[in-house]
C-alpha cells in the first residue's frame, strides 16, 4: 500500500484538518507531524481531510507532515495476547512503562505482540492438505488453559505447501500456502484485522445456554446468553464496578476481555494487581491465564476511547473464530459515546440530544450487534461466542439520558442500579423491579435440567419482591404492625429473598461465587418456606411467631454455606419448626370447634 | 514571567476579534497548538494565554487573566513552548497566583528543570494501588470512610457549610502524624473569598505546615480564567514533590464549583454545543485530567491524596459538577445541612458518603481485624436509626416498637458521640473505635450481624469490662 503524504492545515483539539492526502478514505490510520501521532481519517471535503487524533495535540504546528497509511487502523492478532495490559490503540501499557517510565509519552509506537518471545507452534495439517479462511493449521499453548488456534486468515484458501513444527516468534513463517492463483503466501502467527469492521462468520446461531457469573440476581432473574448482550446502568456509588469486576472474575466464558474505557487509573491498577492472584473456580488455574485488559483510562486521551471499544471487540470475535465463548465487558460505554459526541461537536455537525451526534444510536446498536454465538468460518464448524456486557454511567442517574435509554433498546438484559440500595449496603444493587432480560425462555432448557420448577419459582419469587415493595410503601405510612397477616408474610419473605438471595456479599469466600445447582435450590426452599407459611396464616398462626424461629432467620445465611445438604438440612430444621407450630394451632383449633 | 522560559518568540500586532476571553490572530506563521502567548495590553499589562485553534495563519488564542481591557492593538508573543514551571524543593512554603506570580514578596523561583502543566498521565500499569491508611484524625472519616494515601476523595458541600474549617483540621491532623516522614501540603483556592484564604493560612501557620506547603492563589476577585491553570499548576508541583522528592503530598483544591464555572465560560466564548446547564460535554475529561492526577506510583516511596471541595449547586448532587466529580473520584464526603443545623460538627452524613479504597486500607495488620465489619455494622444502625426518626415523624415516636425506639436512640447517640467532635480534636483509630463499640453496645447482641462473633468476644465491651 501506497504512502500518502500531505501537510496540516489545523489544530482543534483532537481535530486536524489536513490538505494534500490524496486518496484518502474514511477509516484509514494516519500519522500526524512530526511526532507521528496516530490518527484516523474521520471526514473528506475536496482537498482537506479532518482526522481524529488519538494522542495528545499539543505543540502540533500547521505545516507539518501528515502520512496516510492506506490502511485502517488494525488489531494486531496472535499468541501473546492473554494476559496483556493494553492501551485503547493495542499498545502494551506494561511495555511503555519500561520504555517511557510511569506518565504516558506520546508518539511513542511499539508492537502489540511481543517480537522476542518464542511459541511452541504443533501443526495440525500436513503438506498437500487444502485449506480454507478460517481452518485451523496450527495451536500454540499460550496460557495453561488458553490453546491459541492459529487461523487461515479470512480470504485465503489454497494448498499448504509447507509446514513446520517447533519454537517461533510471531513474525516467523511458519507454513507456505498455494493460492488457486499460483502465489505462494507465507502464514504466521500474527494477524491483522480492521478493528471497525467486525470480523465474517459462516451463520448465527441460536442462543441457547447461559453466561453463567455465579451472581445469583443475574443468573437466576436476570441472565444473560451466552452470545447476548447486557447493560448495567448506574449513577456513582452504586456499585456498578465491583459488579463488572465479579462478572469479570467468574463468568464462565473461555476468554475475559475487560475494556476500562474511560475510568478510574486506580481501580485498574486494583483489577491489574489483584487479578494475577485470583482463581477460577472451575479450573483451578489463575484468571489472568484467560483475561486481557484493555486500559484507557479517564485521562487518556478522549479519542482512543472510541478506539479501544472496537479493539476489544475485535479481539473477542478473534477468540471466538476460534471456537471460544468469549465475554467483553466495557466500562463504560457513557465515556465511548462521549468521545463520539467530542469528535462530532469539533466538526461541527448538528448535534441532537444533549449534544451527542444523530447517529449515536447506530453506533450503539452496531457496537452490541457484534456480539453473537456463531459458526465460525473453517470446515470444522467451530462454535463461538462473543457476550458484550456495557456499563453504562448515566449523569445525574437519570435513565432518561441518551445514552442509557438508547442501550436499553439494543439490549437482552438490563441490570439497573439502584443508589438506594446502595446506600442501604444492598450489593449487588441490581434493582429487581427496575431491570428485565430476555433470555428467560431461551435459557429455560438449562435450568429445567436443574430443576423442572425452576421458571415457576423465578416468577413466584419475583411477584412476592414486587408485592412487598407495593406492601412497603403501605407498611411507610401506617407502620407493618397495621397489615394482615397475610400481607406481613409476603414482607417477611420478601426480606428472605432479598437478604438470603439477592444480596450477595463479594468478599465472602463462599458468597463471592454461587453455582447455579446453589442458586435453584435456595431459591427453590424460600418458596416453598412461603407455601408452608401461607398455611399456618390461615390456621390464625402470626406472623411474629414464624419471624421468631430461629431456623427461619437461618434462611438468611444459607447463601454462605457451601455444601448442598447443608441448605437441605437447614431446610428440614425450617420445616421441623413449621410443622410444629402447625400441629399446635391445629391441635387448638379443634378444641375450639370441640 | 516564570510560565515561558524567556522573552523570545515573535510578536504579532494583528489581533482581528475579540471576544471574552478569546482573542483571534491572523498572519500567524508557525504556530504551535497549546502554545503559550505572552500578550501585552495597550496600557503595558501582561497577560498570558494558550493557542486552542489554529486554522493555517488563523490563531485562536485563550488569555488567563483580566479580559478587560483586551483590545485589538494588544502585542501578541508566540513563546514556541507550552506552558511550563520550574521545579525544585524551594517551592515548598511559597504562595503563588493563580498565573504562578509571587504573591509573598520573594523572587520568582528558579527551578532544575522547567515541566509541562497540561499534560500528565500516569500509565495504568505503573500506578500501584493506594493501601495505607491515612489517619485524619475525624471520627466519621477513619471510622466509616476511611482514607488512603493517593486516593481521592471530595467533599460535597454547599455554601455556608464548614467545608474549610474540616479541610483545614485534615490538613493539620492528618500530617501530624506523618510527620516522621516528608509530607507537603498543597494548597490551590479557586474563586474562595480572601477570608476563606486567611483562615486557611492561619491555620497552617500556627501547626507549621505553612513551612511545609505551597499555595496557588486564585481568589474570588482574581481573573475567573486564572483558575483553568491554577490546578495545573499545583499538581504540577504535588507530582514534583510526591514523585521526584518522595513526599507525601496532600492536595487541596478548592472550590472546584469555582473552576468548573471557569471552564463553561471559555466554552461558551467559543460558542461550543453544551451538554447539561451549559457546561460544556468534555467537562468528564477535563475534570479526569485534574483528579487523575492524584495516586502512587510503583517504586516510588512518595503519594499525592486530594481532596477537592466542591459546593453543590443549590445543594444538588445531581447538577453536574458533583456528578461527573463522584464518577471520577474514589467515593466522596457528603455534608448535610441537617446535622450543621443541629450543631453537629463535622456534619459529614455517613450515609451517602462513601470511600472506595477504605477496604484496602484498613483491616489485620493495617489498622484493626473489627474495623471494616464495625464500619458495616454502623452504617446499618444508623440508617435502621434514620428510618425510625422518619417514621417516627409520621406517626409519632410513642407508636414505635421498642426495637425502632432503641435504633432511634442509637442514631441520636451516633450523631452527638460519634460524629460530632471538636475541630481541635485529633482521634486515634482506636479511640474512634471504642467509641463505635459504646454504641453498638446500646443494641442487642444478636442483632449485631455484620459483625463476626470471634470479633464480638474480642472487642465488645461487655465482655472486655469482665
Amino acid at each position: 500500500m501506497s504512502q500518502q503524504v500531505g501537510a496540516i492545515k489545523r489544530i482543534n483539539g483532537s481535530l486536524v484538518v489536513a490538505e494534500g492526502l490524496r486518496g484518502a478514505r474514511t477509516g484509514d490510520a494516519v500519522y500526524i507531524g512530526e511526532l507521528r501521532l496516530i490518527g484516523e481519517v474521520v471526514r473528506i471535503s475536496g482537498d482537506l481531510v479532518a482526522l481524529q487524533c488519538y494522542e495528545d495535540t499539543s505543540g502540533l504546528r500547521p505545516g507539518e507532515p501528515v502520512i496516510g497509511t492506506g490502511a485502517p487502523l488494525m488489531a494486531e492478532l496472535g499468541p501473546g495476547l492473554i494476559g496483556e495490559i493494553f492501551d485503547g490503540l493495542e499498545r502494551s501499557e506494561i511495555e511503555l512503562w519500561k520504555l517511557t517510565g510511569p506518565f504516558i509519552r506520546r508518539g511513542v509506537r511499539i508492537a502489540p505482540l511481543r517480537r522476542d518471545r518464542r511459541w511452541g507452534f504443533e501443526s495440525r495439517v500436513k503438506p498437500g492438505d487444502e485449506v480454507e479462511e478460517g481452518d485451523v493449521i496450527g495451536v500454540v499453548q499460550e496460557s495453561s488453559v488458553v490453546e491459541h488456534r492459529i487461523l487461515v486468515p479470512v480470504g485465503l484458501r489454497g494448498v499448504i505447501e509447507s509446514i513446520e513444527e517447533g519454537s517461533f516468534t510471531v513474525d516467523d513463517t511458519i507454513a507456505v500456502l498455494v493460492a488457486p492463483d499460483g502465489r505462494r503466501i507465507p502464514l504466521k502467527l500474527v494477524q491483522y484485522w480492521p478493528v471497525r469492521i467486525p470480523r465474517p462468520y459462516r451463520e448465527r446461531m441460536p442462543i441457547d445456554r447461559p453466561l453463567i457469573t455465579g451472581q445469583r440476581v443475574i443468573d437466576t432473574f436476570f441472565p444473560v446468553a451466552k452470545g447476548g448482550t447486557a447493560a448495567i446502568p448506574g449513577g456513582f456509588g452504586s456499585g456498578k464496578t465491583i459488579t463488572l469486576q465479579q462478572i469479570a472474575k467468574w463468568s464462565d466464558a473461555d476468554i475475559v476481555i475487560y475494556i476500562g474505557c474511560g475510568e478510574r487509573g486506580n481501580e485498574m491498577a486494583d483489577i491489574l494487581t489483584h487479578f494475577p492472584e485470583l482463581e477460577d473456580p472451575r479450573t483451578g488455574k489463575k484468571l489472568i491465564e484467560r483475561a486481557i485488559f484493555i486500559a484507557n483510562v479517564s485521562n487518556l486521551p478522549v479519542a482512543a476511547r472510541e478506539a479501544s471499544v472496537y479493539m476489544g471487540v475485535t479481539i473477542a470475535e478473534y477468540f471466538r473464530d476460534q471456537g471460544y465463548d468469549v465475554a467483553v465487558i466495557i466500562d463504560s460505554t457513557s465515556r465511548w459515546a462521549e468521545a463520539l459526541r467530542d469528535i462530532s461537536g469539533r466538526l461541527e455537525e448538528i448535534p441532537a440530544e444533549e449534544g451527542y451526534p444523530a447517529y449515536l444510536s447506530e453506533r450503539i446498536a452496531e457496537l452490541y450487534e457484534r456480539a453473537g454465538r456463531v459458526v465460525a468460518l473453517g470446515r470444522d464448524r467451530r462454535i463461538g461466542s462473543v457476550t458484550i456486557m456495557g456499563a453504562v454511567s448515566p449523569p445525574g442517574g437519570d435513565f432518561s439520558e441518551p445514552v442509557t435509554s438508547t442501550t436499553m433498546r439494543f439490549v437482552g438484559a438490563l441490570w439497573a442500579l439502584d443508589t438506594e440500595l446502595a446506600y442501604r449496603r444492598h450489593f449487588p444493587a441490581i434493582n429487581w423491579l427496575r431491570s428485565f432480560t430476555r433470555y428467560v425462555e431461551v435459557l429455560e432448557d438449562f435450568w429445567v435440567k436443574l430443576d423442572p420448577q425452576w421458571r415457576t419459582y423465578r416468577e413466584r419469587a419475583l411477584a412476592i419482591l414486587e408485592e412487598a415493595s407495593r406492601l412497603e410503601e403501605i407498611a411507610r405510612v401506617i407502620g407493618e404492625k397495621a397489615l394482615p397477616n397475610d400481607q406481613r408474610l409476603i414482607l417477611l419473605t420478601a426480606e428472605i429473598i432479598r437478604e438470603g438471595f439477592l444480596v450477595q456479599n463479594a468478599y465472602h469466600r463462599v458468597d463471592t461465587y454461587c453455582p447455579p445447582e446453589r442458586q435453584v435450590k435456595l431459591l427453590k426452599i424460600m418458596i416453598s418456606f412461603y407455601d408452608f407459611a401461607s398455611e399456618l396464616i390461615k390456621l390464625g398462626v402470626p406472623v411474629d411467631r414464624i419471624r421468631g424461629l430461629k431456623s427461619v432467620m437461618e434462611l438468611l445465611r444459607l447463601k454462605e454455606r457451601e455444601e448442598l445438604e447443608e441448605i437441605d438440612a437447614a431446610y428440614e430444621r425450617v420445616r421441623g419448626d413449621l410443622e410444629r407450630l402447625k400441629a399446635e394451632y391445629e391441635a387448638a383449633g379443634v378444641m375450639r370447634g370441640a | 514571567m516564570s510560565l515561558a522560559r524567556e522573552k523570545a518568540g515573535p510578536v504579532y500586532r494583528t489581533v482581528r476579534e475579540v471576544r471574552g476571553p478569546l482573542l483571534v490572530v491572523e498572519g500567524v506563521k508557525g504556530v504551535r497548538y497549546n502554545e503559550l502567548v505572552e500578550v501585552k495590553l495597550a496600557d503595558g499589562t501582561e497577560i498570558i494565554g494558550t493557542v486552542l485553534d489554529v486554522y493555517e495563519n488563523r490563531v485562536v488564542v485563550q488569555v488567563f487573566g483580566q479580559t478587560e481591557g483586551l483590545s485589538l492593538d494588544a502585542a501578541v508573543r508566540f513563546t514556541g513552548d507550552v506552558m511550563r514551571i520550574p521545579l525544585s524543593e524551594d517551592l515548598v512554603g511559597r504562595i503563588f497566583s493563580g498565573s504562578f506570580r509571587p504573591l509573598d514578596g520573594l523572587p520568582e523561583p528558579i527551578g532544575y528543570e522547567r515541566r509541562e502543566i497540561f499534560v500528565s498521565v500516569i500509565n495504568p500499569a505503573a500506578r500501584e494501588p493506594p493501601s495505607e491508611f491515612m489517619q485524619t484524625g475525624i471520627s466519621v472519616i477513619d471510622g466509616m470512610n476511611a482514607l488512603v494515601r493517593g486516593q481521592k476523595l471530595p467533599i460535597f458541600s454547599e455554601a455556608g457549610l464548614p467545608h474549610n474549617i474540616m479541610a483545614a483540621q485534615i490538613a493539620r491532623q492528618s500530617t501530624v502524624l506523618g510527620s516522621e516522614e516528608e509530607f507537603a501540603v498543597v494548597f490551590c483556592a479557586m474563586g474562595i473569598k480572601h477570608e476563606e484564604y486567611e483562615y486557611f493560612r492561619r491555620e497552617f501557620e500556627r501547626t507549621g505546615a505553612l513551612d511545609r506547603s505551597v499555595m496557588i492563589l486564585n481568589l474570588a476577585d482574581d481573573p475567573i480564567i486564572e483558575r483553568i491553570i491554577a490546578p495545573r499548576i499545583a499538581l504540577t508541583i504535588a507530582e514534583y514533590l510526591a514523585f521526584d522528592l518522595d513526599m507525601h503530598v496532600l492536595a487541596i483544591l478548592t472550590d472546584m464549583t469555582g473552576y468548573c464555572e471557569a471552564l463553561r465560560s471559555i466554552s461558551i466564548a467559543r460558542e461550543e454545543v453544551p451538554a447539561r446547564k451549559g457546561y460544556p460535554g468534555y467537562m468528564y475529561s477535563d475534570l479526569a485530567s485534574i483528579y487523575e492526577r492524584a495516586g502512587k506510583i510503583k517504586g516510588k516511596k512518595g503519594s499525592i491524596t486530594m481532596m477537592p471541595i466542591l459546593t453543590m449547586p443549590g445543594g444538588d448532587i445531581t447538577h453536574p459538577i458533583p456528578d461527573l466529580t463522584g464518577y471520577i473520584t474514589e467515593g466522596q464526603l457528603i455534608l448535610s445541612r441537617e446535622l450543621h443545623g443541629r450543631g453537629i460538627y463535622p456534619p459529614v452524613n455517613p450515609l451517602p458518603s462513601l470511600s472506595r479504597l477504605m477496604k484496602d486500607g484498613v483491616g489485620p495488620r493495617r489498622t484493626r481485624e473489627d474495623h471494616m465489619e464495625v464500619a458495616n455494622q454502623l452504617y446499618m444502625a444508623y440508617a435502621e436509626g434514620v428510618r425510625a426518626r422518619d417514621l417516627a415523624r409520621i406517626i409519632g415516636e410513642l407508636s414505635l416498637s421498642d426495637r425502632e425506639k432503641r435504633y432511634l436512640k442509637f442514631a441520636e447517640e451516633f450523631e452527638k458521640r460519634f460524629i460530632n467532635q471538636g475541630v481541635y480534636e485529633n482521634r486515634p483509630i482506636e479511640k474512634t473505635l471504642e467509641i463505635a463499640w459504646g454504641l453498638l453496645a446500646m443494641l442487642p447482641e444478636d442483632e449485631l450481624v455484620r459483625i463476626s462473633e470471634e470479633n464480638i468476644r474480642k472487642y465488645h465491651p461487655r465482655y472486655r469490662s469482665a
